[in-house]
């Protein structure tokens, strides 16, 4: 652990100069080979989504395998899947900034990155759920002709769309304040129509120290809000299944039970896409094994935390000693959702608990598996959290079951696919790594004023 | 007549020492250029913390009365409905939209106070004085009378500490 602590946290000895030429290098050739590897499938995917959604909304939301009695099935477990993805980042960015974690330099960019195109995905279910997506206004509370009829401000459902459009709206100003220093510093290297665009974009920053002092404590104050706000997110939607009579759902265990999640889930998404980025964009300098070791144990304390939270939930159903949640958890374990439980386990608790081992976690192709089967452990998660709970009602002859449809799977596939266009495309256009923050963390930067006049003194006794 | 005085570094000690001579010469810093925050730089160059804690505060604070106000009134003035017979002045349903809207204006009252304060804005035609500012450089401007300090003594200071380019120009 110790020698995790101590290994340089950007390795190859760059200078200022370096950091900036090496992240900008990408954005200033021409796509690799590796891009296109990526970017092809994802497109295509993103194109299939697409089609579904066209198909969808031109017929109606009876394409999908919902019946009286499973409501509720894939838009809403691709909802709280992608939202939770998203949670990740802002951790990166303000709760490891809060908490002076030089090493989140590396990764809070594409981190904040990943989190503004996974709400967008998040987003787009509730949408294409509403079945009548070009009448989306009417969530909003805007002085109307249909009476003013107001929103119903005491639903769960519109305090979600508060709590998703404001993690957005901030999640985007944190990120694009983040982004202006290195705006400038690529507006400064570049010729013609980038010059202009980033000119444009980077609000004419010039690197004075006033400007750097206020726009240093703006990030904290930030940070200090996104803190809570994504807390609240999630507990937010946990609250979507609260208002619902049905046992499991309205447990007070809920709240922690989602961010946790949210977090576990984000933290294996960053190292999937940390992963891949390092070797696709020749990154392994910036991020370094000392950021997969940091991320690795991260998902060790936040796996364990949902295997803890999973154990609550079958324990309270017991002690409730109430036969309808007792029954709804027999059923999520051995009932015909059975097999989806299993999977959830095997990836969320067990899987993870593997990166104790040296040699798993020191294996970027092992932690890259783990990471990947966390996140469908994820999705399984919410899931059986959604299917197994509904398709066993109070009334024996309503039960029933759900299968998704080709259009479900394809609107999930086109989820997918717009994720990963989205990042590729900022991957080749904006810097993934933040230019300025490296600056300061490397070795010899990293000292105050006071710190730098005694090593002056030295070197002037020396 | 006052001088302007410009010195140009590669390293960050380096302009930290010259910055700490000029304060001993009592010469005035104007300002000073940097890639990355430098800590420490804002108490010798004399930077005031800036204010903007009191303006998040001010939109939180703003954010709850508007979210409060709002919701009270259109549930309960403007076309009271009976939800599941829930009263209109439901205070605890009130509060995660009341919460969201204080992160969402004191943030967003944040980053606006930034931008207006260091006159950032879209389109703004750059001031940059030397194009590495952002990729490598350091720049200091500091302020003379003419009497005061001697031109070469200033000259001396950049050579000493490794300044990599230095000019003066004529303020009015």
């Amino acid at each position: 652990m110790s020698a995790t602590q101590t290994a340089p946290l950007i390795t190859g000895g760059k200078t200022a100069a370096q950091v900036t030429r090496d992240v900008c290098q990408p954005l200033e050739h021409g796509p690799t080979i590796y891009w296109w590897i990526g970017f092809v499938p994802a497109s295509t995917a993103l194109l299939v989504g697409i089609i579904a959604v066209t198909y969808q909304i031109s017929t109606g939301i009876g394409t999908w395998g919902l019946n009286r009695t499973v409501g509720w099935a894939f838009d809403i477990t691709n909802f709280v899947f992608w939202v939770g993805i998203g949670h990740a980042g802002t951790l990166i960015s303000a709760v490891l900034l809060l908490m002076r974690q030089k090493w989140r330099t590396s990764i809070n960019r594409s981190a904040e990155a990943m989190t503004i195109f996974a709400v967008i995905c998040a987003g787009l279910f509730p949408l294409i759920h509403m079945g009548r997506p070009w009448l989306a206004q009417w969530v909003f509370p805007y002085p109307n002709t249909r009476g003013p009829l107001w929103v119903n401000f005491r639903s769960p459902l519109l305090w979600d769309v508060f709590a998703i459009g404001t993690y957005f709206t901030i999640s985007l100003v944190f990120w694009y304040i983040g982004l202006v220093p290195d705006l400038a510093t690529l507006r400064d290297r570049a010729n013609g129509l980038r010059k202009k665009l980033f000119g444009w974009f980077s609000l004419g920053w010039d690197g004075s120290a006033r400007t750097w002092s206020r726009y240093e404590v703006c990030c904290v104050l930030l940070a200090a809000l996104a803190t809570p706000l994504v807390v609240s997110v999630h507990s937010v939607v946990s609250a979507d299944f609260a208002t619902a009579i049905l046992p499991g759902w309205h447990a007070t265990l809920f709240p922690p039970y989602f961010v946790i999640g949210a977090v576990f889930s984000g933290f294996a998404m960053v190292l999937t896409l940390m992963i891949i980025a390092r070797t696709v964009m020749h990154f392994e300098d910036y991020i370094t094994k000392r950021h997969i070791l940091a991320m690795c144990k991260i998902l060790v304390f936040t796996g364990s935390v949902v295997g803890a939270a999973y154990v609550t939930e079958l324990f309270m159903a017991w002690y409730s000693a109430s036969p309808n949640e007792q029954f709804v958890f027999a059923n999520r374990v051995m009932g015909p959702m059975g097999w989806a439980y299993g999977i959830m386990v095997f990836c969320n608790v067990i899987t993870p608990q593997l990166l104790w081992i040296r040699k798993v976690r020191n294996s970027i192709l092992l932690v890259f598996i783990i990471s990947i089967l966390v996140n469908v452990g994820m999705w399984f998660e919410r899931f059986v959290i959604i299917v197994a709970s509904l398709e066993r009602d109070f009334l024996p002859s309503s039960w029933s079951s759900y299968a998704p449809t080709s259009i479900e799977i394809a609107t999930l596939v086109g989820s997918f696919g717009l994720f990963f266009t989205a990042f590729l495309l900022f991957c080749r256009f904006l810097p993934m790594i933040a230019i300025s923050e490296i600056k300061s963390v490397l070795p010899g930067h990293e000292t105050d004023a006071g710190a730098s006049a005694e090593a002056e003194k030295a070197e002037v006794a020396a | 007549m006052t001088r302007r005085d410009y010195a140009v570094f590669d390293q960050e000690p380096e302009l930290l020492a010259a910055i700490r001579e000029c304060k001993d010469l009592e010469l005035r810093i104007i300002d000073a250029w940097l890639p990355y925050p430098v800590h420490g730089i804002d108490e010798l160059i004399g930077i005031r913390p800036t204010r903007l804690p009191w303006v998040t505060m001010a939109g939180g604070v703003t954010g709850v009365a508007l979210a409060l106000w709002f919701q009270y009134w259109s549930t309960g003035i403007s076309w009271p409905l009976n939800v599941g017979g829930k009263p209109f002045d439901s205070l605890p349903a009130f509060v995660p939209i009341t919460f969201e809207m204080l992160i969402l204006v004191a943030g967003l009252a944040t980053a606006f106070a930034l931008f207006a304060r260091s006159s950032m804005w879209p389109g703004r035609s750059k001031r940059i004085i030397d194009s590495r500012i952002t990729d490598d450089r350091f720049v200091i401007a500091v302020s003379r009378q003419d009497a005061a300090v001697p031109d070469a003594r200033v000259e001396e200071i950049w050579e000493r500490h490794g300044a990599v380019d230095s000019w003066s120009e004529v303020a009015q």
